[in-house]
């Protein structure tokens, strides 16, 4: 299990690394934790002839809060987020997703920018930054742009990402104390892929539900969001009946994939016990 | 295309420069390179936590780090951390309570070991166990293991040090 | 507890006592020597292409590009190394009727299974080999896969290999007769039918290799991660045309076995074929992707079982149907037939019924070979008769503790026999579940799961008794034909400076043989255990033996040691009268001295006699025989195997919502005789359970019809982790073999052999009141949904 040969390139800065990429031929790849790209390489799954190391940009670094969004660099680590005072204040569900990713040793060198890049359904911080209607901040040799979260997902594997182009940060509008977040996955070993995994952010000003966001991983071929369960809470109590509305609900949002070990019926039912649960949850602290 | 770099790094201290290929991990970087094999390699793809080292003083995969991207940085391997006294309180209580069979793991999970009490003073049993969910053991059953950390947990958290680990009579 | 050989007050009494392993603090310093980390001067790297298909035919095989790659040194087919190793067949004589195709280190026109090595690449690393084994072009032709047990054994049915009639490996039938008869006039009939997935032993270390043919010298010298030195000695010897005494075979630290590496492997055959080949050394190491391909699995049975039972719970009877899927051929030299015939002769064991018929069905498949991991059939036949208890107990509405408390053989009752033809010396289970009904608390326990059901939560209590087969004698192998020793070997010397060497032929992978020899030899000897160096695992200097395998290190290794060390002391004692002028019988050793027998006041050192039997042997009577080295060999002579027991609980709750289960706390009460270091028992014991809670909840290799592993990696391969497993409270009843005079048995296979019986009866008594049932491993979420009628 050693990867082919590929040359490697270390820029300093977002531009000497567009540039690098580009002078592969296409036929590059970037690496930043590279916690799923070393494992893709060492199986020749992928074999680019370049990787250009970007894990020494301090462009894609930082954390910060800026007129009221959340700016996470690409570079941030999975153990970051789930130690940052400011994640855990403005973008709680990274906070609370954080534990479930992978072991310690992969949350110490991953980074969410790499997680979000490769756009595992079943990965955690995606479907959370999903539900907290993040931006990505992309650069390319065209330009930079934004793109909401809902059109960066596209499909298995395929992200906004036109080949080349590099992911700078992720900025989530600051959650605030009025916000209520949960989130719970399962999975049969701790820090396992998910069987299928919920997070949930309520704003209820009173007894009402004024705003649900929920998303859902490891149920689709991205990162889902479940908007008609949204629906089934938003004007409504907290109460077994809405909660079993949006649990029902759930069959319209979801696309599970099918397979022998885990039949899609078995990870709709499962996000279901897992939205009850995180919803009942969130009525009894309320 | 993919000729060999120079790659300058600390290693258990002292600061070394090699011509690496880029392809080579870190793991086989130490292991053939340097001759530190008391990182082993057990899947190659970061599920076993059998390679783990610190970098820059945060356990890693070193299965998952190609050599060339540690360049400028600091690891400290098992043999490392056995010379400068770090695990010797760990590497007792492992020998005392027989928190280990076939060694390949034992390297790794000291790693996990002293990264978990790094950072929680007093684990419980169940946060000693999350901190080893990434390290594979065939042979104890993990309840040994447990035994151990938490034991050095608590003596640590009373101020106890250790003599250094090999100079102790068997 | 434990009852020691002698008191445990006098100096040197190891014997019973718990201490650390000398040998585990190199391990612990990152000093380990395993082959992995092996280097030799000018050493080669091998890797292997690999086949993508289950079966095929190889057309053609163009290795042209390959060899001009860069490093490469040598690019070989299965042509070029047939010429160099004879071929190897896995039966055994005493399996009648058994067949199997014989097998080449890399195959001609055939391939058998995906993953199988078809070319070998040498080159300057292993980097390089791997690049040089993608250029190589192979035409296979695809030929039908057979991965269906049923359909593999109807008549006319594809062969998974060419070299076979059927695909029928081999079968046997036991039958104490009149079962008919006995289920037609019993008041409960229960049946049920299990699966057993395959597993794998997933050791950490994975296969590796180092050959190294010195042509100058004719000799060939392999650093091998094997349990079994000796046999692979024999068999590099025979199968290349060496000399025996010419092979060196050289077991270093070795990272976990378990069964796994005691086998024969067509990459390991190739890899010696290689290194006669290049000349200079060539190493190979699995890496963990090929492990899965090529490693041995074990288990996947299909029994169907039935137990008749009287109205007050009296099991009468058992007829079990087990059919065993196998790889395309037979693993050499233990076979892949050995796990069924276990499997059949282990059923009901523990119990007093003496009615039971038996067919086993060992089937050839296109998957990878199966053959020994650990306790060999004992999870599969632990599995199923707990479980059947369970259900006859239910059936005659008895509690399960008092269903077996019924039923198990009495301990007053041994010596006696199995209707399956095992013979048992002594046995406790009554006392093991007595004992473990007070350790887990038992009423309390029900009343607690009784208290809980009703609040919606679901636990489950599973109980499960087991025998273990150790200290096997020649019975196993060595009536079949095979060349694998049941004796064993140790060379023990007193050292001019009156220290003590012992070489053994039993071998160390971590559990902890060396400090058990250590502590048995410094024990009889009457030295201290820091003076006694134990040195295994190389057959040019230890002394030819069975080595570690079937839990007989300790009864039949430690026997060895203990008789040597007899033997030995006896000279040194007679040594000692000599210089003294005294008789050896007024003379005793005790901490390195030797004292008087009667007042234990030191008359000289060890160390002395030492000096003057090496140094100043004119300084002795005329007729003095100084023989401070002795070789003593011990085979078992009494009963065929040392059979052990114990049961074990398991206690567990349910998700009923989400399938998953979490292990609360496993208890094992056991009995391997004579304890030599409790520490490393009780370590053997939960290492044991967890490999066995693995396989009940996690571990399963999956194929597709087409014969092709879905689930190949330690990614998708689920092994239990730190998490998910319970704590684990292990207990002991004693109970000394008389056949040695140390008495010990083995402990290595009773974790594993129950843990997954207990945990299955365990989550069906969770399911219980919720209608579910039960009877495949693992039990994995989707299972125990499906049985819940969840999903």
């Amino acid at each position: 299990m050693k990867a082919r040969a590929f040359d490697y390139a270390r820029p300093a800065s977002v531009a000497e690394a567009l540039t690098a990429f580009e002078q592969a031929d296409g036929d590059a790849s970037y690496i930043a934790g590279g916690q799923s790209l070393v494992p893709a390489l060492a199986l020749r799954l992928q074999a680019p002839a370049r990787l250009v190391d970007i894990a020494h940009i301090a462009e894609l670094r930082g954390i910060a809060v800026e007129e009221g969004w959340l700016r996470l660099g690409a570079l941030t680590r999975h153990v970051e987020l789930h130690d940052h005072p400011l994640v855990a204040t403005h973008a709680p569900l990274l906070a609370l997703a954080a534990p479930h990713v992978a072991h310690p040793a992969i949350r110490n060198r991953g980074t969410l920018g790499g997680s979000v890049a490769l756009a595992d359904p079943a990965a955690e911080f995606p479907a959370m930054l999903l539900a907290m209607d993040a931006e990505m901040e992309i650069t390319g040799p065209e330009g930079s742009r934004r793109v909401p979260a809902g059109d960066f997902f596209q499909d298995l594997y395929q992200t906004a990402l036109e080949p080349g182009e590099l992911l700078v940060a992720l900025h989530i509008p600051a959650a605030g104390p009025g916000h209520r977040c949960a989130f719970d996955e399962i999975a049969r070993r701790r820090g396992d892929y998910a069987l299928a995994g919920c997070g949930v952010m309520l704003t209820m000003p009173g007894d009402i539900v004024d705003e649900a966001r929920i998303a859902c991983l490891a149920v689709g071929s991205t990162p889902l969001r479940a908007r008609a369960a949204e629906a089934a809470l938003i004007g409504r109590r907290l109460d077994p009946d809405s909660i079993r509305k949006a649990q029902s609900a759930l069959a319209d949002d979801l696309d599970p994939p099918d397979d022998a070990e885990v039949p899609a019926a078995m990870r709709l039912h499962l996000a279901r016990v897992l939205l009850g649960r995180l919803l009942g949850g969130m009525a009894e602290a309320a | 295309m993919s000729s060999a770099l120079p790659v300058t790094l600390t290693v258990n201290g002292e600061t070394l420069t090699r011509l690496v290929e880029p392809r080579e991990t870190l793991a086989d970087f130490l292991r053939r390179d340097l001759g530190l094999t008391g990182t082993h390699a057990g899947c190659e793809m970061g599920v076993c936590g059998a390679c783990l080292v610190m970098l820059d003083g945060a356990p890693v995969h070193a299965c998952l780090t190609f050599a060339v991207q540690a360049d400028g940085a600091e690891i400290a391997t098992v043999e490392g951390l056995t010379e400068n006294g770090v695990l010797a309180d760990l590497q007792h209580a492992f020998h005392q309570r027989n928190a280990l069979q076939c060694g390949f793991c034992t390297p790794g999970m000291l790693v996990s070991a002293q990264g978990l009490l790094a950072r929680t003073a007093l684990p419980s049993r169940a946060e000693i166990r999350d901190a080893l969910s990434g390290n594979y053991c065939r042979c104890t059953g993990y309840e040994a293991i447990v035994d151990a950390i938490e034991t050095v947990a608590r003596r640590r958290a009373a101020g106890e040090t250790a003599a250094p680990f090999m100079e102790e009579p068997a | 507890m434990n009852a020691p050989l002698g008191s445990l007050d006098r100096p040197n009494s190891y014997i019973g006592r718990s201490v650390p392993r000398p040998n585990a603090k190199r391990l612990l310093a990152g000093r380990g020597r395993y082959v992995t980390d092996l280097v030799l001067p000018r050493m080669l790297h091998a890797a292997f292409l690999r086949s993508p298909y289950a079966h095929a035919r190889i057309a053609s095989i163009d290795t042209e590009a390959a060899r001009a790659m860069p490093g490469v040194r040598l690019v070989a087919t299965g042509a070029d190394l047939a010429g160099l190793c004879t071929p190897w067949t896995g039966t055994l004589d005493h399996f009648k009727g058994m067949k199997s195709a014989p097998q080449l280190p890399l195959p001609l026109e055939e391939v058998l299974w995906s993953g199988q090595a078809v070319v070998a690449v040498v080159a300057d690393s292993r980097a390089q080999a791997e690049d040089a084994a993608e250029a190589i072009l192979v035409e296979f032709e695809e030929l039908p896969p057979v991965t269906d047990i049923d359909a593999a054994r109807t008549p006319g049915a594809d062969r998974a290999a060419s070299g076979i009639e059927d695909n029928l490996c081999f079968r046997t039938r036991l039958d104490t007769g009149g079962l008919d008869a006995i289920f037609a006039g019993a008041a409960h009939v229960v049946e049920e039918e299990f699966h057993f997935g395959r597993h794998t032993a997933v050791t950490l270390e994975p296969r590796a290799i180092l050959a190294d043919w010195d042509a100058g010298e004719g000799k060939l010298t392999v650093h091998h991660a094997t349990q079994t030195p000796y046999q692979f000695q024999d068999l590099y010897s025979r199968h290349f045309g060496i000399a025996e005494a010419s092979v060196r075979v050289i077991a270093p630290d070795i990272g976990g076995s378990f069964g796994m590496k005691l086998h024969v492997y067509h990459e390991d055959m190739a890899v010696i074929g290689l290194a006669l080949m290049c000349r200079r050394p060539v190493k190979y190491v699995a890496d963990r992707m090929e492990s899965f391909v090529s490693d041995i699995h074990a288990r996947d049975h299909r029994v169907r079982a039935r137990m008749a039972v009287d109205a007050e719970g009296t099991i009468l009877a058992m007829d079990v149907d087990d059919v065993t899927a196998i790889g395309a051929f037979s693993t050499y030299p233990r076979t892949s037939a050995v796990e069924g015939n276990q499997v059949v002769r282990l059923m009901g064991a523990p119990y007093r019924f003496r009615n039971y018929r038996a067919e086993l069905s060992v089937v050839f498949q296109n998957k990878v070979q199966t053959s020994q991991y650990r306790a060999v059939g004992h999870p599969v036949a632990c599995a199923v008769t707990e479980r059947m208890v369970d259900l006859a107990a239910a059936r005659a509405g008895l509690d399960p503790v008092a269903m077996r408390e019924k039923n198990l053989i009495p301990d007053e009752a041994y010596p006696c026999d199995s209707p399956t033809g095992y013979k048992f010396e002594a046995l406790s289970h009554q006392a093991c579940l007595a004992k473990l009904k007070a350790l887990i608390e038992y009423d309390a326990l029900r009343a607690e799961q009784a208290a809980l059901r009703a609040r919606g939560i679901h636990r489950g209590i599973g109980i499960a008794s087991f025998v273990e087969i150790s200290n096997p004698s020649p019975a196993f192998y060595g009536i079949g034909g095979a060349r694998i020793s049941a004796q064993d070997g140790a060379t023990l010397s007193i050292t001019p400076s009156g220290e003590v060497r012992c070489l053994i032929s039993v071998t160390e992978q971590g559990q902890g043989t060396e400090t058990i020899i250590g502590q048995i030899v410094a024990d009889q000897l009457g030295v201290a255990r820091e003076k006694v160096r134990v040195v295994t695992g190389d057959t040019e200097t230890t002394p030819h033996g069975g080595a570690t395998w079937a839990c007989r290190g300790a009864g039949i290794g430690g026997e060895t040691a203990l008789q040597a060390a007899r033997r030995l002391r006896d000279n040194v004692l007679a040594l000692a009268a000599a210089i003294l002028q005294a008789s050896p019988g007024q003379l005793d050793l005790r901490d390195g001295r030797i004292v008087d027998a009667m007042g234990g006041a030191e008359r000289i050192s060890l160390a002395e006699v030492a000096r003057i039997a090496y140094f100043r042997s004119d300084t002795l009577p005329p007729d003095t025989n100084a023989q401070l080295s002795i070789t003593h060999h011990y085979a078992p002579q009494g009963y065929p195997f040392a059979f052990t027991n114990g049961v074990q609980g398991c206690h567990v709750e349910l998700d009923t919502d989400t399938g998953l289960v979490k292990i609360l706390r496993h208890w094992v009460v056991e009995d391997c005789g004579r304890i030599i270091n409790p520490l490393l028992v009780d370590e053997q014991v939960r290492g044991g359970v967890v490999q066995g809670l693995g396989a009940a909840f996690f571990e399963e290799c999956r194929y597709d019809a087409g014969g092709q592993l879905t689930n190949g990696s330690l990614a998708d391969y689920l092994v239990p982790m730190a998490c998910e497993m319970p704590d684990i409270v292990v207990g002991h009843v004693e109970t000394p073999t008389a056949d040695t005079v140390l008495g010990a048995k083995g402990c290595g296979e009773a974790g594993t052999a129950a843990a997954s019986a207990a945990a299955l009866n365990a989550v069906n008594d969770a399911m219980a009141p919720l209608g579910g049932r039960i009877a495949q491993i693992p039990m994995t979420p989707a299972r125990l949904l499906k049985s819940l009628g969840k999903i």
